[in-house]
């Protein structure tokens, strides 16, 4: 099975992806990791205006067989959160990389030491 | 250590299904989804692997004495064709595992079956062979794990199903009655027995007849997921996190399971329990439901509403069916009184919960 791994973000390899937009970072899981976790049941996230530091988990992610950490693929602040998952934590299965997203962030530093797309694919193999 | 497979190993990977390392087998934990897999079986029917149960034939003069002296239930109340669930506990009454006994129907092999956990098959055969032993009785204790898979065909329409692929009128079989047949052409043993909660059947044939069996079956394939989500709604216990010898040590009146204790009988551990039986135990296996966002796990604390700890929770998820947090945790026998109010301690912070009578699905 392969999983999709758009080109526009790069990647953690604890499967959190990072995608530059506007001078913020948007963050979510991939699509490889919502697969894996199975279905979503609940995520919690930080609030706005928080501090979050790279590789260090930001949130949580569970499923109904499993609870996850999200590591952060930057460091910065939280400028926004994506509240739909309060009550619809099924559309990070659903639309990992869209309606699944989980914060956005006002980045301290840059995206260099990700993984790139075809870096992260090649995990995912 | 290399994992123990399936004879159905092979298909569940053709059908696309993840797997896990449960009890040292590698099965299938979901083909599709848990939750599509768990609904099925509540609205019509799921078919379940379950060859990574023990399989233990007992045979011989003495199989009926020898089993009952190592289970708590009572085996000499079986007629032929009759299945019972058990615990099998050690001589301070703690379990050890829990089965189900059947007293196999003429025209198969061996007279007692009992079906013990995950892994577990090779210990039992020992304490079987071991009390046989000491005792000094005639039995033959045989481990058909590898010999035997075991499909369960589970939800509402499990029976129907299970019908049109029997010689046998499997709507005359009464619960926990099993019968010999043939299943998809094949020789099998057909139960009316099961771990979802549902109507249903469980079905033993030889390995090399798994793959008809398992086709024959005509619905959606589920995998560990959605059997512990669905045991969970039962009230069912998982041996290894609501019981175990060493980390989760329980009699079975602890964990709710006295129905199966047959006192009058003699078996290990019976002196130790019908001194418990009495007063009752000190704790309870209780449900709780959690009343704030989050979701029960094993091993979170349970706290009294002003932060004392009282127990843990043993087994937890979001119940598909319910759409709610629920779990499992032993708690002082006070706090067996449905709407308690308690706390679950999900990552450092105290949620609010309240015990529920279980099943939690009536």
């Amino acid at each position: 099975m392969s999983f999709e791994v758009p080109e526009d973000c790069r990647y953690l390899e604890s499967h959190e992806w990072a995608r530059p937009e506007n001078g913020t970072v948007r963050v979510g899981i991939s699509d490889f990791a919502q697969d894996e976790l199975g279905d979503v049941v609940f995520v919690e996230l930080p609030d706005e205006g928080d501090q979050i530091e790279r590789e260090e988990a930001f949130g949580v992610v569970e499923s109904i067989k499993a609870v996850s950490d999200i590591y952060a693929p930057v460091a910065g602040t939280v400028v926004e959160v994506n509240d739909a998952l309060v009550n619809e934590p099924e559309l990070v299965n659903e639309d990992p990389y869209g309606e699944g997203w989980m914060v956005a962030v006002e980045p301290e530093g840059d995206l260099e030491g990700l993984l790139s797309p075809a870096e992260y694919r090649e995990q995912t193999e | 250590m290399s994992l123990r497979q399936s004879p159905l190993r092979s298909a569940h990977e053709a059908t696309g299904a993840d797997f896990t390392d449960f009890g040292g087998w590698e099965m299938p934990v979901d083909f599709d989804s848990i939750r599509t897999e768990h609904a099925a079986v509540r609205d019509s029917a799921g078919k379940f692997d379950v060859s990574h149960m023990g399989q233990v034939v007992v045979s011989g003069p003495d199989a009926a004495a020898l089993t009952g002296r190592l289970t708590t239930n009572d085996v000499q109340e079986l007629g032929p064709g009759e299945a019972q669930y058990a615990a099998i506990t050690d001589e301070s009454g703690v379990m050890l595992d829990d089965t189900v006994v059947y007293r196999l129907p003429d025209g198969w092999d061996g007279e007692y079956l009992f079906v013990p956990n995950a892994g577990h098959d090779g210990e039992m055969t020992d304490r079987w062979v071991g009390h046989r032993d000491r005792w000094g009785l005639e039995a033959t204790v045989e481990n058909r794990t590898e010999a035997y898979a075991m499909v369960a065909v589970q939800g509402p329409e499990a029976r129907d199903l299970a019908d049109r692929e029997t010689e046998a009128d499997l709507g005359s079989l009464g619960r926990f009655e099993v019968t010999a047949t043939r299943v998809a052409g094949a020789d099998a043993l057909v139960a009316r027995t099961g771990y979802t909660g549902e109507d249903g059947v469980e079905v033993v044939c030889e390995v090399e007849d798994a793959g008809a069996v398992w086709s024959a079956a005509g619905c959606r394939p589920c995998g560990l997921g959605a059997r512990d989500t669905l045991r969970i709604e039962a009230g069912f216990l998982l041996s290894g996190q609501d019981f175990h010898p060493e980390e989760e040590p329980r009699t079975p009146y602890e964990a709710g399971i006295g129905f199966a204790v047959a006192l009058e009988t003699e078996f290990v551990g019976r002196d130790a329990l019908a001194a418990v039986a009495d007063d009752g135990p000190a704790e309870l296996l209780v449900g709780l439901t959690l009343d704030e966002r989050g979701v029960p796990r094993h091993g979170y604390p349970v706290e009294s509403p002003d932060g004392e700890r009282v127990g843990h929770v043993t087994s937890g998820t979001m119940s598909p069916t319910l759409g709610e947090p629920i779990g499992l945790a032993y708690l002082p026998r006070a706090y067996d009184e449905p709407g308690r109010e308690v706390c679950v301690v999900v990552r450092d912070e105290p949620k609010k919960a309240h015990v529920t009578a279980t099943p939690f699905l009536s």
